[in-house]
């Protein structure tokens, strides 16, 4: 691996090789990852890094992170309200605070903050209650009023005039944005150091399984491939693959929308998030606003949404940003996001040996990457899941240990 | 004097109407119908911007929507001036005030250049491979320093005063671009008879016909032409950008409609969103001209060639003195004559291919053009303004063309964005160039240059045939099957973009400056994809999306990857077209627009007694009613003690409440609430909770049965539209079987909730034909009758543990009850309360709210309500999930009371709870209710503790950041535990 | 925005209609009777396919009723729909 650094740079100009090689499949892998996105990439990394194996080959459809990987709003928090949940989270945002270093490639996590705004009085008791059991769980959060929250973030609008006034926000500085390529990138690339195939244009048609239904090989446009151990990661279309194996999932797969804004000097220093009235919102390194959308309201695999959903969440932006209004959206795009029932993920062995899956992490799984990757490759790798992951099965949804963190949120009186 | 490069006559501006603007703080003057640019060129001005990266100096590269260079902050004043704005779209408007961004200090000396210098260290991808040493340094140092040199305008600096509009609208053809192609399928639908829109987004329709000179055959078609569409009644919208294509012919136009205007009519919006569903839409929106690559090929004066003819014949303006011609296609040649022609001096035609096409060279040379065929562009020379070119000849040999403009042509990119964002499939066309529609099936149908058809009167019998075919797809009658005759090839033959032989920086994105050394080092490190190499190096990410880069980009790809464009395959194409503002998008909704208000009917009598309110999903309701300087805490302290000692009146109106009406009406409520309603008397209520599916409790409420077909529920108030929804849901699917019929009554009953030891004494004497003796109407009864006159519904209740009432009146008529129970209490001290004081007040009696104590994973037994559920009953919604094992761990988080050991201490809401003081302790639930109450004299809590009923009586603690606070575990009623004072 | 064919009413823009999930998945008539895995099943597991799905829609803002429909999920056209009670086409 050609080692990256501001002398190699300047000691090169320009006298780069490729980044990550192009092979051919090989005829059998002790290990596939089915899905060349951040988590799957990073899976790669690990197995390989941490675990000793060295024939793993990484098959993706299209281009490596081409999927949900870069097409997010790059939000990475951890301040999530169960301790399960803060736990996984904040397992990757530790990695991801050396993740620079650990790659060799700059993915830029900019620990920026991030802000989540409380709407209503019930708004503030749920902020309240995620701030103290954060806390008590060793991950950063804290109560702002909505002065402190403007101070802040000085283009943020407080005034009691407002629809929904903002009456505090609950910050965690330790949270904030990466760039959302070079994860993709960096990952790969330090994959293919370690041996890892990373096999572009290579869609997985069928999951072969032997007389006693353990896997054993996977169907690819690029022919079969043998291999003992499959990982499926494939985000919104986890569901497909996972019926080639004839596993049916608690998933649905969900339209998301984000766009951005023509790119203009700084004037936002944070992240912004809104539940209550749908925006979230931060400023690239580029100078583009970069804000999300939600999901539309029914399963697809357009890769598109319906324009009523950008424009909704423009009007939350319009409302909490009135400064913004003359701003132009300059690109809008779709992803395909797989949500479970209780919106929190699964990183855990299918009910066939051999096949483990990743997925469910629903409008939120960037910010989980590395954590991710290293978790489901510990349940590759020794066939059980790693204790932070071990609530994060698919038997939960037979069992009722649901971890629920849409319905601890959203619930209204 | 509009400008000195002004040419005598000609052209599309009102040479009697001089307006004077300024640029940079410098005044000039232009006219009506220039935009900035014209007007701007017509000064000499071409220096308009500076690049993103390497902020080198950039003049005009286009005229129109895709022009990556000229990008200007418009508009006086923080609130209005609006930044990224194309100087080739700004019409100007007497007093208009630009200025160029991303310079610093100023446009022609920019501190930011160094970064020019440092251009070897900065190739694609760079900040990837760097700034990672010290670890730490990302934060401290390089990143801030990379957000201050990024961004290109500043954003506006106060709220948009501005209004925006939007609208619906249908239709049976929408036509795209008003061109000769769109113009032509505009008249031939509406001859068929068909409903038709028609949009553009320049200031004029007319498209390339508005580069004709006046007087000629195309010029005189396009008046007739518009004159005819008018006749018709189509609508016709310019200034309207067609920007997103959706699912089944569903297209977002964004119509710019005060921007150019000095003074526009405070009451118009600045701009309108259309949202049209089209039966048919015809796609006529043109080409863009390609730039050429060449070292150099970035500098001001360096400008498309169809470009400068279109400043020349609608502006009447001479893009410069000395022109030198550089054309990879045919359309050059047609360019240099029409500009010589105006009067541009052409230096010479290089012509990068080494045959030209015969016919045009010879034309040119007729017209006393020199035509320099398999020529090169080895660099241009200039700083600010492009002095010359140096020209390698194919017979060898270079010379230095002295020229202050050099016009470049590289074919035309067919505008496929709508097309592609439809999700149909494009394919390259050779002769082209470029990707063009594959189909013209179904309900689009691509017409003109934007599929490759590029002459003239082609596109005009291109255009009348899609317009024809679209009405009668649209249903409409027609004899005969319109057929598309129209070849979908160009005349125009250009060559693909190569890398140049010459040294020296040749720029493919011009706003984003990436350079074809930029692609070549991205396909050289792996970046093989086309949307790799985009994201790599940014190309076509700039505010122009690439609209002058892409197809070029792609050229150079498949070059560096051995290989042909259809191989490289392309970039997605994703809305919008050009950049559309917010405030567009997000309309009307501002302010109380941007969610509807519910108000109770008695919201104006809360409002006039100074409560404060706040928002429970839509509606505003009364939190308390402070009294002269009370704080919240003394008010609700006020307000608790009065219901308590004597009587207070509620407002309850924002309870949601559905009429369940039908023979069935019991068995339905059976099957969907945990409680048994079946034996439920006529006259008596039940509070009813409701499950999910999953055995979680949605809501809650009490319900009436006011006969033995008839039940009035009642539901929180967030809850309303959900639980009725979920009723629909299950008697329209999957008990069906049922005869139930369910009405939403939120809206019709007010609900004036009188509680305390007085409330019977306050409201006896409003009543009429009930008898509201503890005997006749016991706790959790209600009753049909008169209140105040008016026909009610009068329920013994009580969610204070108090005597209390609830009176259901019509809407209409509850301000006048409300009076009346109002001036009646006074005898008896009423306090009007609000929702703190009902929470306080329930939370001393243990009631729960839903939301409050319930989070979405909470069971009827968690909270305490294992009573309710009938369990005899065979099944309900959500009873099979309460069967499951984690439903019955005993580690559940259950209801119970806190107190603190510091009486006046209240806890936080939210705050954990754990068992002891050491490292590493869990959390064993949370803090969901706590006041202070005063009746009581001290703080009260309710909270979900793991195990919690096994508790009882143990110390707990509650870390706080000042320290953990002791509490000890009670059952949650805190006062009047034998449930005596309900009877009064 | 979609255009959905209302049984009923006939096509409308989305904004008049609330999804309802994948279509066809009974309520067991029995729930007692089911193991929890079916009854898991029943609750969660959805087929989620890309392309032809059967799916339920309610024409909320119009006649209040619930109907099945078949859309593609790729190119989120509209195949047929159908009243509840109706066979499929």
């Amino acid at each position: 691996m050609q080692r990256f650094s501001g002398l190699a740079v300047a000691l090169r100009r320009g006298a780069w090789g490729p980044q990550w090689r192009a092979p051919e499949p090989q005829a059998a892998y002790d290990a596939v990852i089915v899905g060349g996105g951040g988590h799957g990439l990073a899976t790669a990394f690990h197995l390989a890094r941490d675990h000793g194996m060295s024939r793993i080959a990484v098959l993706e459809k299209g281009w490596i992170g081409g999927g949900n990987t870069g097409r997010n709003t790059t939000i990475i928090r951890s301040n999530y309200l169960f301790e399960e949940s803060s736990r996984l989270y904040d397992h990757a945002v530790k990695k991801w605070e050396a993740l620079s270093q650990t790659l060799n490639y700059n993915v830029m996590f900019s620990q920026r903050g991030v802000l989540m705004l409380a709407h209503t009085v019930h708004d503030v008791q749920v902020f309240q209650r995620h701030v103290h059991a954060n806390r008590l769980n060793g991950v950063d959060n804290e109560w702002l009023s909505a002065e402190e929250a403007k101070e802040f973030c000085p283009p943020l609008r407080i005034s009691a005039g407002m629809r929904y006034p903002v009456l505090g926000a609950a910050l965690q500085r330790r949270a904030g944005t990466a760039r959302h390529d070079a994860v993709a990138w960096g990952y790969a690339r330090a994959a293919d150091a370690l041996g890892v195939d990373i096999i572009q244009n290579c869609a997985v048609t069928g999951i072969v399984r032997d007389a006693a239904g353990a896997v054993e090989a996977v169907e690819t446009t690029r022919g079969k491939i043998r291999t003992p151990k499959v990982g499926v990661v494939a985000a919104g279309n986890t569901s497909v693959v996972m019926a080639m194996a004839g596993v049916r999932m608690p998933l649905e797969s969900y339209p998301l929308q984000a766009l951005v804004s023509e790119p203009i000097k700084p004037v936002f220093p944070c992240v912004v998030m809104s539940n209550t009235i749908h925006a979230y919102i931060s400023q690239s390194d580029k100078g583009e606003l970069v804000i999300g959308a939600g999901t539309d309201a029914y399963i697809s695999y357009s890769q598109r949404g319906a324009l009523h959903v950008s424009t909704h969440t423009l009007e939350a932006i319009c409302e909490l940003f009135p400064d913004f209004r003359r701003m132009r959206m300059l690109r809008n795009w779709g992803g395909i996001v797989d949500v479970t029932p209780d919106r929190s993920p699964i990183i855990a062995k299918a009910p066939v040996k051999g096949l483990y899956v990743n997925c469910g992490w629903g409008t939120g799984g960037f910010k989980a990457t590395p954590g991710s990757g290293h978790l489901f490759a510990w349940t590759m790798a020794k066939d059980e899941p790693h204790p932070i992951n071990a609530p994060f099965t698919i038997e939960r949804f037979r069992d009722g240990h649901l971890i629920d963190e849409a319905a601890a949120a959203a619930v209204a009186h | 004097m509009s400008g000195a490069f002004r040419v005598a006559e000609g052209g599309r501006v009102d040479r009697a109407r001089p307006v004077r603007f300024s640029f940079d703080g410098r005044a000039y003057t232009g006219l009506a119908g220039d935009t900035l640019a014209s007007a701007l060129i017509a000064n000499g001005v071409h220096l308009v911007g500076r690049s993103f990266k390497y902020h080198r100096p950039r003049g005009f590269l286009a005229a129109g929507s895709e022009e990556p260079n000229a990008l200007v902050r418009v508009g006086a004043g923080t609130a209005r001036a609006t930044p990224n704005l194309r100087a080739t779209q700004v019409e100007v408007y007497e007093g208009l005030v630009a200025e160029s961004q991303n310079r610093s200090p100023s446009l022609a000396f920019d501190l930011g250049a160094i970064n020019d210098l440092a251009a070897p260290f900065l190739s694609a991808g760079f900040y990837y491979k760097t700034f990672m040493w010290p670890s730490w340094g990302w934060k401290r140092i390089y990143e801030p320093l990379i957000r201050r040199a990024a961004g290109l305008g500043r954003a506006p600096e106060a709220p948009d005063p501005d209004c925006y509009a939007q609208r619906y609208v249908h239709c049976d053809v929408l036509v795209v671009g008003a061109g000769p192609a769109g113009l032509s399928a505009a008249l031939a639908a509406a001859e068929a008879g068909a409903r038709v829109i028609i949009c553009d987004e320049q200031a004029e329709l007319g498209g390339s016909l508005l580069d004709e000179t006046p007087g000629s055959a195309h010029a005189a078609w396009l008046a007739r032409t518009l004159v005819a569409l008018a006749q018709a009644g189509v609508r016709m919208l310019p200034r309207t950008t067609a920007f997103g294509m959706f699912a089944q012919n569903f297209v977002a136009l964004a119509e710019r409609v005060t921007e150019h205007l000095a003074a526009p009519d405070p009451r118009q919006p600045r701009e309108r969103l259309w949202q049209v569903r089209a039966r048919q839409v015809v796609l006529a929106a043109g080409a863009i001209e390609r730039p050429l690559i060449f070292p150099g090929n970035d500098r001001p004066g360096v400008m498309l060639a169809g470009a400068a003819r279109t400043y020349l014949r609608r502006y009447g303006v001479r893009p410069g003195a000395r022109a030198l011609v550089v054309t990879s296609s045919d359309e050059g040649y047609r360019s240099a004559i029409d500009l010589a022609q105006g009067g541009v001096d052409v230096a010479a035609i290089a012509d990068l291919r080494a045959q030209p096409a015969a016919a045009l060279a010879d034309a040119a040379r007729a017209a006393g053009l020199t035509v320099l065929p398999g020529s090169e562009i080895e660099g241009t020379s200039g700083r600010l303004r492009v002095r010359g070119a140096r020209v390698r000849r194919a017979t060898g040999g270079s010379a230095e063309i002295a020229c202050d403009l050099v016009l470049m042509a590289g074919g035309r990119t067919p505008s496929v964005h709508l097309f592609s964002q439809s999700a149909r499939k494009l394919s390259f066309d050779e002769a082209t160039g470029a990707f063009v529609p594959d189909d013209a099936g179904g309900a689009i149908h691509p017409a003109g240059a934007c599929r490759g058809v590029m002459e003239i009167d082609a596109v005009l019998r291109d255009g009348a045939q899609a317009g024809a075919l679209a009405a009668q797809r649209a249903h409409l009658p027609t004899s005969a099957e319109v057929l598309r005759t129209v070849a979908a090839t160009a005349e125009v033959t250009a060559v693909p973009a190569r890398k140049p032989h010459a040294r020296g920086r040749a720029f493919v994105d011009f706003q984003n400056d990436v350079t074809t050394k930029d692609i070549a080092l991205a396909v050289r490190e792996g970046f093989v994809s086309v949307e790799h190499v985009k994201r790599y190096t940014t190309v076509g990410m700039a505010t122009d999306q690439g609209k002058t880069s892409n197809i070029n980009a792609l050229g150079l790809m498949a070059e560096a990857r051995d290989t042909a464009i259809p191989q490289v395959g392309h970039t997605t194409f994703r809305m919008p077209y050009t950049p559309v503002s917010f405030g567009t998008l997000a309309g009307a909704a501002r302010g109380n627009l941007f969610d509807p208000v519910r108000q109770t009917p008695i919201h104006a009598w809360a409002e006039a007694q100074g409560a404060v309110f706040e928002d429970v999903s839509l509606w505003k309701r009364a939190r308390y009613f402070p009294e002269r300087s009370e704080t919240m805490h003394q008010a609700v302290a006020r307000e608790c003690l009065g219901v308590r000692a004597g009587v207070g009146v509620f407002d309850a109106s924002t309870l949601g409440k559905i009429e369940v009406v039908g023979p069935d009406a019991a068995v339905f409520l059976e099957r969907m609430y945990v409680n048994p309603f079946r034996k439920l008397g006529v006259g008596r209520t039940r509070y009813g909770v409701l499950l999910r599916e999953d055995g979680f409790i949605l809501d809650d409420g009490v319900i009436g049965r006011i006969a033995a077909d008839r039940f009035h529920v009642t539901t929180t108030t967030g809850g309303a539209p959900r639980v009725l929804a979920m009723m629909e849901d299950y008697l329209q699917t999957e008990f069906s079987d049922l005869r139930v019929w369910l009405t939403s009554t939120t809206e019709e009953w007010a609900v004036i909730a009188v509680q305390g030891p007085k409330a019977r004494e306050v409201i006896a004497p409003l009543v009429e034909g009930i008898d509201i003796s503890p005997a006749a109407l016991p706790h959790m009864s209600v009753r049909e009758g008169r209140i105040c006159g008016v026909k009610g519904r009068l329920f013994r209740v009580s969610f204070t543990g108090e005597l209390g009432f609830e009176l259901n009146v019509p809407a209409d008529d509850a301000q006048m009850v409300w009076d009346a129970v109002w001036a009646r209490g006074q005898d008896a001290g009423m306090v009007a309360y609000g929702t703190e004081t009902m929470h306080v007040l329930r939370a001393e009696k243990g009631f729960i709210i839903v939301g409050q104590e319930t989070d979405g994973t909470v069971t009827p037994d968690d909270v305490g309500l294992g009573w309710a559920v009938g369990a005899a009953k065979p099944d309900f919604v959500g009873k099979r999930s309460l069967a499951r094992a984690a439903m019955k761990d005993p580690a559940r988080k259950q209801l119970v009371g806190l107190l603190t050991q510091a009486p006046a201490r209240v806890l936080e809401e939210g705050a954990q709870i754990v068992a002891d003081a050491s490292a590493g302790r869990r959390s064993l639930g949370h803090v969901t209710s706590a006041y202070f109450s005063a009746c009581l004299g001290h703080s009260v809590a309710l909270a979900m503790v793991s195990g919690g009923r096994a508790r009882m009586g143990e110390s707990l603690l509650v870390p706080m950041p000042g320290g953990d606070v002791t509490v000890r575990v009670v059952a949650p009623v805190f006062y009047d535990p034998a449930g005596e004072r309900v009877n009064g | 925005m979609l255009l959905i064919p209302c049984p009923y009413c006939g096509p409308r823009p989305e904004l008049e209609f609330a999804y309802g999930g994948e279509g066809g998945i009974a309520r067991p008539a029995d729930p007692a009777a089911l193991d929890d895995d079916a009854w898991g099943a029943f609750l969660y597991h959805r087929s989620n396919p890309r392309g032809m799905h059967v799916e339920r829609w309610r024409h909320v803002h119009g006649c209040g009723r619930f109907f099945n429909a078949r859309r593609d999920t790729v190119t989120d056209l509209f195949a047929c729909s159908w009243k509840v009670g109706e066979a499929a086409p």
